[in-house]
């Protein structure tokens, strides 16, 4: 079934009884050439790009819950390509021309929204480090543009930029940044898996792993074994109790992270924004919220909620950046669990076990890497060799001393 | 949430910063195990459940404490003085 204005527009004339379920509910097969163990964002992304770009097979994901109720589903929407080092601006920017496409692409609206992503700088310092990102950027093929303090103003003029510690002094604009919806992108990757022939089968946890002399031969799951000739786990979350299944140890602790929404208001902010002097960023959904987030609580959790010292962090930088934030109440906080890697970037690699894949390690920056992290994953699945733009994203890098570490903080989680 | 420190009773993590697993504790020498030493520096259990972990009371007494939580409730089991811990495990200073 194709979604068009015509479509819609016949639909109403008939009463709204064409339309049929997006997907559908399968029971597993005993067995399939690929199998994705995780149906979030990544895993859903990985199906539809194995199951269209790749190859036909007979593809299944397995999902524990409901499709997109992870992290998918728990985050703030943002999407950019401003990152700085060499094994992830080209990942990121690769992500960025296909959200570009998506909506097209898979027949689906994601309002995809680009409403420009800016990031503030309060010191001259930060804006030599912000240049010089912004060089890497445009020399990585994506966009960037260096604002000065009254550009900044044009935009929002509501911000503080007289605070006496941290004035505005400019910021780093990347117009092609901005929000999409989050739950459309996991329900528009599964409509289209599904439309390609893939069973989506929920309600399935995996339970463990049958391996035989370093092969992987299948799953054990809540719906009984199903073998496969290759299998993937995108689970970031709960990557290390998945994979030590497997046998596997990662360089990975899972933290929680939270998010804010306020009440609806008007329209105040049109773009996303972060605050350069902490950690805060900010921007207002299309039913009026501010959604904003802060940084993880720093200790290891699979709670999916987190605690008041983070909050009110969180709330002293929108006070910082923008005073008016005071009067808008708090509609919602919740808490997503992140697979905070020791360099705090991503993993999409195989593993010691053949034809077992792993995606993950995607800290609190996954949302945004979806389509991406889907097709580099579907092309490590399918050919056995990654992707060009994600070659630097392997488990051994610590081992060989080429860790991709943006913020320099070494091996500590919590700090990136 | 509150964590019972071994002398000052029960402080607000606020107080406290966050190393980790308390198998950091057990350092490997780097240079007679290379390899050992990699997996101590970046390979974590990061179990969904019971996680003993080290905390440094950085705004208190300054002491290094390993707290027993439960990572999926935030349930904490109890504290003790990492020192303790340390000697317990054969390490004289």
């Amino acid at each position: 079934m194709r979604f068009s204005a015509l479509r819609v527009f016949r639909e109403a004339l008939t009463g709204h009884k064409g339309w049929t379920p997006t997907w559908r509910d399968p029971d597993p097969q005993p067995s399939y050439d690929i199998i994705i163990v995780g149906g979030g964002g990544h895993g859903l992304a990985a199906a539809y790009y194995l199951a269209k770009e790749f190859r036909r097979a007979r593809i299944a994901v397995l999902e524990r819950g409901w499709i997109g109720g992870g992290n998918v589903g728990r985050n703030t929407t943002i999407i950019r390509s401003n990152y700085l080092l060499d094994g992830n601006q080209p990942f990121y920017e690769f992500s960025m021309k296909l959200w570009e496409g998506l909506e097209q692409d898979f027949n689906y609206n994601a309002m995809v929204s680009q409403r420009g992503i800016l990031n503030l700088f309060h010191t001259d310092a930060q804006r030599d480090a912000y240049t010089r990102r912004g060089n890497a950027m445009i020399l990585h093929g994506a966009d960037a543009e260096l604002l000065d303090r009254e550009q900044v103003r044009a935009m929002y003029p509501f911000l503080n930029f007289d605070h006496a510690r941290f004035p505005i002094k400019g910021g780093l604009l990347q117009r092609r940044g901005g929000t999409a919806r989050h739950d459309a992108v996991a329900w528009g990757y599964a409509r289209g898996a599904d439309e390609h022939g893939v069973d989506i089968i929920q309600n399935c946890a995996v339970t463990g792993f049958r391996i035989r002399n370093g092969r992987v031969l299948g799953v054990e799951t809540t719906r009984g074994y199903i073998g496969a000739l290759k299998v993937g786990i995108a689970v970031a979350g709960n990557s290390s109790t998945v994979m030590a299944m497997a046998g596997l140890r990662l360089p990975i602790e899972s933290h929680v992270l939270q998010a804010f929404v306020t009440e609806g208001l008007k329209p105040v902010i049109d773009g996303v924004m972060t605050f350069g002097a902490g950690h805060f960023y900010v921007s207002q959904s299309d039913k009026g919220g501010l959604v904003f987030g802060g940084d993880i609580d720093g200790y290891n959790s699979y709670a999916q909620r987190g605690n008041l010292p983070v909050i009110e962090d969180v709330a002293e930088g929108g006070m910082a950046l923008m005073p008016m934030i005071g009067r808008a109440r708090l509609l919602r906080t919740w808490g997503g669990i992140m697979d905070m890697s020791m360099d705090g970037s991503p993993f999409i690699d195989r593993t010691p076990v053949e034809g077992l894949y792993f995606n993950g390690g995607w800290c609190y920056g996954g949302f945004k890497a979806t389509p991406a992290s889907g097709y580099c994953f579907a092309h490590l699945i399918a050919r056995d060799e990654p992707h060009p733009t994600a070659v630097a994203y392997r488990l051994d890098r610590f081992r060989r001393g080429a860790m991709i570490d943006e913020k320099g903080q070494g091996a500590q989680p919590n700090l990136h | 949430m509150l964590i019972p420190h071994p002398i000052l009773g029960l402080r607000d993590a606020q107080e406290f910063t966050y190393l980790g697993d308390a198998a950091l504790i057990d350092r490997p020498d780097g240079l007679a195990n290379p390899e050992a030493f990699h997996d101590y520096l970046y390979l974590r259990d990061n179990p969904a459940g019971i996680h003993r972990e080290l905390w440094f009371h950085e705004q208190g007494d300054r002491s290094w404490i390993v707290v027993t939580r439960n990572t999926v409730t935030h349930e904490i089991l109890g504290a003790v003085l990492a020192q303790d811990v340390a000697r317990a495990r054969g390490r004289s200073r």
